[in-house]
């Protein structure tokens, strides 16, 4: 390349992007320097991977606020194809290849090599035969995607991103669901890469693997950049990076609650959750932990730390396949094996994906409520809408759902108030231990407080509940007690005078890499 | 915290408000109350292209008789289709069921009401086999639909060796093709002429019952201080409903009583809409079609729910199959040709939506009966049946366009 090797290939200046409620990203720079490998750091819900899409053009320009530029020329992206043809190529987390198709066809999807609209398939061949000995990757072009691993794929990804002749590759998480070999494979492929020239940018948890390749590490926090840091000249460690990321004043206040807590009201023991892709793929592994009744206990982890996968398959075995391990109700074993065992047992689960899983989206806010126990208003089969109605305008009242009335479709309604949807039907079946699965995300600082309200009364009414979040201070500021959580395991359990952010991000990010589980 | 939620006003998207439920009430009535308006307008449309023939007795008692199998089915398809499933092998349903009452009650001589009953057992345990396929082996519906498409019309040729089976006993005639007896013979009606008694008290007695089920739901309402309609409205609703029920049943009376077929036809509706609206089942079919994930995730038995629509499915159809074979003294190796798209389009015009999880058993009729109105006001004004079918098409692919641009609009 002619162009010299020094200086900034890549500027973001003072990016700013809203979404209807949520300000993801707050005058956000960054700046990239040619060849090198550039690490991005921060909590879920940082603005990583927001920030990766204004930049690959999938928030087209005009969406955001600020500048962009590339090889100091300035960048107005409609669309992933204007960034592609500058050279800018994105691999996400979830890789999109089409299981179906040859590696080759995978490879020039979009790009496909052709003479007057018809593929010519030795030319296709034969140059990716090329591409998968320069990413190392000992597979037959013709071979299906679905027929190699997850890590071999992503090594697919990667030869997809250098037909394309990439000059700034961007990983977001490559490492998320590999295996160690795999990983250092990859590691070492990214260190030949920067040798050949081209600049990486790559987003990742594992804060053991940015040490050991990035040159420099930017540090996102709450839709901010924080910092950059440069690898050697500061002597960064893991734990300076931590700091970094966790390091936000308490920005929220938190309900003062004084708990009273009584007997165990639920506890597992030795569960264990394959995954049902990869069956022979641990994604929760002997985990145990209780909850007692008026407590509130927390379950911090990582994006793919396994917390949702452990609390849907205790949910009825709602997620995995293989599920070992025993669940216990105020001190007996019980069987559940379906959502309406669980149910029956007092257990609610309260999903992290409002829109997806927790609402229909198309019904008012009356049926919506009533949906997991829709028996209890019943005689005989037959549904009394009065009663219902009556139950349904008390849940507005007392959880102070701003709606004209519940005959209000839920698909309306804001995230804060959607959620206190979700919060009404599970309590309203009654259940004695409530997990709640990211109470608070997408939701503005006003309606957590209430969120926040509601869980401590719950609490206050002798009610177990068990809280995952990805927010470190709101786990902190209400919780009694915190579980972590890696790569499947739990890896400790702090008392909340014990917890800090420090502690808590420490434990969520050891054995990531040294699992022997895997 | 009352502090708190003040500031969450104006932080968070605006929450839905007074003025904007207003607004989208007003798109909700359209789409809900479209369709009863596209009726109407149906109707005068082709009462003034037919000079009132539309409307004459003997022709309102033809379009309910000639319709009451498509309407049959139809309620059974809209159960399906609010599930986010189709079925398209209730035609063929329709000639094997025919075909089965017809060897049970011709060749083999059972009486009827057996037959009747092993006719509509056996089209449960049709509805049975798709629903296994469907709700517990996981196939889509339009497939499993599909092939039970053949399956069923091969099943009706083999049973019936490409030949007709016929005369049905004359109760299953009545069934499908026959009139109320004048219990209480004549009544005068001054320039209308002598009208049949005992339909006008029936007529009166649904009508009383219809009123009084209402303003007894809606003081129950007002009881738990729900929103209802203004007085004013009210009262509008019911007495334009009465008025149209008064005018069909004084027709029919004056023509040849109350067909047997409407009776149950009406017996059904009543049924259905109930289920619908007020039973623990009725309203996990709902909830399935509008979120199947929220669903499963809810404790709702969606393999169960699924089976038992089929089921249902399978009943209704032998049913129509009975009535559509009674109707023509024979079951036939064609019958219940393209009786599935019919049912789809009754539903899908009478407001269903694509992806499920909407849907109404009136409106199924009302889309039903809109289709029936066109082919035979077409038909009375002499139009070529191709163009009925263009006609048709063009309104089917309209009322889906308008509740998807409703839906576009009320979700800006």
């Amino acid at each position: 390349m002619s162009s010299p090797t020094q200086g900034d290939i890549l500027r973001m200046r003072e990016i700013t992007k809203t979404f209807p409620g949520v300000r993801a990203l707050q005058d956000v720079n960054l700046s990239v320097r040619r060849g090198e490998i550039h690490a991005i750091c921060g909590e879920n819900g940082a603005g990583k991977s927001t920030l990766m899409k204004v930049l690959s053009g999938v928030y087209p320009h005009g969406s955001y606020d600020g500048e962009i530029s590339f090889d100091g020329q300035e960048c107005r992206f409609a669309g992933i194809r204007d960034s592609e043809q500058r050279g800018i190529v994105i691999i996400h987390q979830e890789l999109a290849l089409c299981p179906q198709l040859s590696i080759a066809e995978n490879i020039f999807l979009g790009n496909e090599r052709s003479r007057r609209g018809l593929i010519d398939w030795n030319r296709t061949n034969h140059e990716a035969q090329a591409l998968l000995d320069r990413v190392g990757l000992p597979e037959n072009p013709v071979t299906t995607v679905s027929d190699i691993g997850v890590g071999k794929q992503q090594l697919v990804e990667i030869a997809k991103a250098l037909s394309k002749e990439v000059r700034l590759l961007i990983l977001d998480e490559p490492t998320a669901a590999l295996n160690d070999e795999d990983s250092a494979h990859l590691l070492d492929l990214l260190r030949g890469l920067r040798a050949e020239g081209i600049t990486c940018v790559i987003i990742s948890h594992k804060l053991n693997e940015i040490a050991a390749i990035a040159d420099r590490v930017t540090i996102l926090r709450d839709g901010r950049s924080i910092e950059t840091l440069d690898m050697d000249a500061d002597d960064v460690t893991e734990d300076r990076i931590i700091s970094g990321m966790v390091g936000r004043d308490l920005e929220h206040r938190y309900p003062p609650h004084e708990p009273s807590i009584g007997a165990e009201a639920f506890r597992i023991e030795d569960w264990t959750v394959h995954s049902p892709v990869q069956r022979d793929r641990v994604v929760v592994s002997k985990a145990n932990l209780s909850v007692r009744h008026g407590e509130i206990v927390g379950l911090a982890g990582l994006m793919g730390a396994g917390r949702t996968e452990l609390a849907m398959s205790v949910f009825g075995r709602s997620y995995g396949v293989d599920i070992t391990g025993r669940v216990y109700r105020d001190g007996r074993q019980v069987e559940i094996r379906s959502v309406r065992d669980a149910i029956g047992h007092g257990i609610a689960y309260a999903t992290e994906d409002r829109k997806r899983y927790g609402l229909n989206l198309i019904e008012d806010i009356k049926r919506n409520i009533s949906a997991a126990d829709l028996g209890r208003l019943a005689r005989r089969g037959w549904v009394d809408d009065n009663e219902e109605y009556r139950v349904a305008e008390g849940y507005r009242h007392d959880m102070n759902i701003k709606a004209p009335s519940v005959l209000s479709v839920t698909g309306k309604l804001s995230g804060g108030n959607q959620q206190k949807v979700v919060l009404s039907k599970w309590i309203f079946t009654d259940a004695d231990v409530l997990i709640l699965d990211e109470p608070t995300r997408g939701i503005d600082v006003g309606a957590k407080y209430e969120i926040y309200s509601i869980i401590n009364r719950l609490a206050d009414a002798g009610k177990a509940v068990l809280v995952i979040s990805s927010e470190l201070p709101e786990l902190l500021g209400l919780c009694d007690r915190v579980y972590t959580m890696s790569a499947g395991h739990i890896t400790g359990e702090l008392p909340r005078h014990e917890a800090t952010q420090e502690r808590l991000m420490t434990l969520m990010t050891t054995l990531t890499s040294k699992d022997p589980a895997r | 915290m009352s502090s708190v939620s003040a500031t969450d006003v104006p932080a968070g998207p605006p929450p839905a408000g007074p003025a904007r439920t207003t607004v989208f009430g007003v798109s909700l009535n359209i789409r809900q109350s479209g369709i009863y308006i596209a009726f109407a307008l149906i109707v005068v449309l082709f009462t003034i292209l037919t000079e009132g023939a539309l409307l004459q007795p003997q022709n309102i008692s033809n379009i309910i008789v000639q319709n009451s199998y498509i309407l049959i089915l139809s309620i059974g398809m809209i159960l399906i289709i609010i599930a986010g499933h189709i079925d398209l092998s209730v035609g063929s349903v329709v000639a094997v069921t025919g075909a089965i009452a017809a060897v049970l009650m011709v060749d083999y001589g059972i009486p009827w009401p057996v037959a009747l009953v092993l006719t509509l057992i056996a089209g449960g345990l049709i509805g049975a086999w798709q629903g296994y396929w469907i709700a517990y082996f996981g196939i889509p519906a339009f497939i499993v639909t599909l092939a039970g498409m053949l399956l069923f019309r091969a099943l009706t040729l083999t049973v019936l060796g490409n030949q007709g089976i016929g005369p049905f006993p004359d109760p299953v005639r009545t069934l499908s093709n026959g009139f109320t007896d004048g219990y209480f013979g004549n009544v005068g009606l001054g320039v209308l002429g002598g009208a049949d008694t005992f339909s006008l008290l029936v007529g009166v007695l649904v009508v009383g019952g219809m009123a009084l089920s209402q303003w007894r739901t809606r003081t129950a309402r007002l009881g738990y201080h729900q929103a209802v309609d203004p007085l004013p409205v009210f009262l509008l609703k019911i007495v334009t409903a009465a008025a149209v029920i008064m005018f069909v049943v004084v027709q029919l009376a004056r023509f040849r009583n109350l067909p047997w077929v409407l009776v149950l036809l009406a017996g059904l509706v009543l049924a259905y809409s109930l289920v619908t609206n007020r039973a623990v089942f009725g309203r996990q079919i709902y909830a399935i079609g509008g979120n199947l994930q929220a669903a499963v995730l809810s404790g709702i038995k969606v393999k169960q729910v699924v089976f038992w629509i089929f089921v249902n499915m399978g009943v209704l159809a032998a049913l129509a199959g009975v009535i559509f074979a009674g109707r023509l003294n024979q079951a036939g190796p064609t019958a219940g040709n393209a009786f599935e798209l019919d049912a789809i389009a009754a539903a899908f015009i009478g407001g269903a939506a694509v992806q499920g999880g909407v849907g109404k058993v009136v409106g199924a009729i009302t889309g039903g009966l809109i289709m029936g109105v066109i082919n035979n006001g077409m038909s009375l004004i002499g139009s070529p049946s191709e163009r009925v079918m263009l006609v048709k098409g063009v309104v089917l692919l309209a009322a889906v366009a308008f509740d998807v641009w409703a839906k576009r609009r009320a979700a800006r």
